[in-house]
């Protein structure tokens, strides 16, 4: 039986394209696949971004992304789901992370992939810290409204 | 018992890891928090201000009433900031 839900952890790049064509050939008979990919940016409050370093628990990433991915499967019925996390250093206009989410309907994928990008952001273990252009740098503070995006889907 | 440290706790603890012997005291997460938070150590101070520091045994997230067991890895980190 082919995998329902791929996760993949890793430091270089992923192409969108060729994710969306594995999740078709595994999900024959799926309505839509939803989909979301995160875009690292050049500024954060006004400030120059020259790089972001996401750290990660190697020993449990790959455990607790599936687990999400697992937890949206079973929620929305998911045909099948794909989530790729990228970790070290990138630079603005890199991808950061891919999540879609493959239903026999709309509603489910779209909703799925809300879902996944939200509890991303707060239930697994990565960091990110941004470097700035004066050679400063900070670890990014979790945000109250990330925390209440995915609070919504208790 | 092996403690993990993540993101800016590892940095202001200075340290990415350490092994504890686990006093006989401190039997749940929280308590190895509050006993972690006495020691005189560069950012210890960080483990008594609750509810900022989260915690994961054997790679689980968990909350402060889990039981320890000698042999667990215990990781202590910030808020998650992935996506």
């Amino acid at each position: 039986m082919r995998e329902r839900v791929v996760v993949r952890i890793e430091s270089g790049d992923f192409d969108p394209g060729a994710e969306f064509r594995l999740l078709c050939e595994r999900t024959a008979g799926a309505g839509g696949i939803g989909s979301f990919v995160g875009i690292v940016r050049g500024e954060a409050g006004g400030r120059a971004i020259t790089a972001m370093t996401l750290e990660h628990y190697p020993a449990m990433t790959e455990r607790a992304v599936r687990a999400i991915a697992e937890e949206a499967q079973r929620r929305w019925g998911l045909l099948g789901a794909t989530v790729v996390h990228r970790v070290g250093r990138l630079v603005p206009g890199e991808q950061i992370v891919l999540v879609m989410a493959a239903a026999a309907h709309r509603e489910p994928a779209l909703a799925a992939t809300s879902f996944l990008i939200d509890w991303l952001k707060t239930k697994a273990p990565f960091w990110k810290k941004e470097h700035f252009a004066d050679g400063t740098a900070a670890w990014v503070a979790a945000q109250a409204a990330d925390e209440a995006a995915a609070a919504r889907w208790r | 018992m092996r403690l993990l440290y993540f993101a800016w706790l590892r940095e202001r603890l200075g340290r990415a890891e350490e092994e504890i012997a686990l006093p006989s005291s401190v039997r749940t997460v929280g308590e190895l928090m509050t006993w972690l938070g006495k020691r005189e150590v560069p950012g210890g101070a960080l483990f008594g201000e609750s509810g900022v520091i989260r915690a994961a045994v054997n790679q689980e997230l968990v909350g402060p009433e889990t039981r320890l067991r000698e042999g667990d890895e215990v990781a202590f980190f910030p808020p998650m900031t992935g996506g």
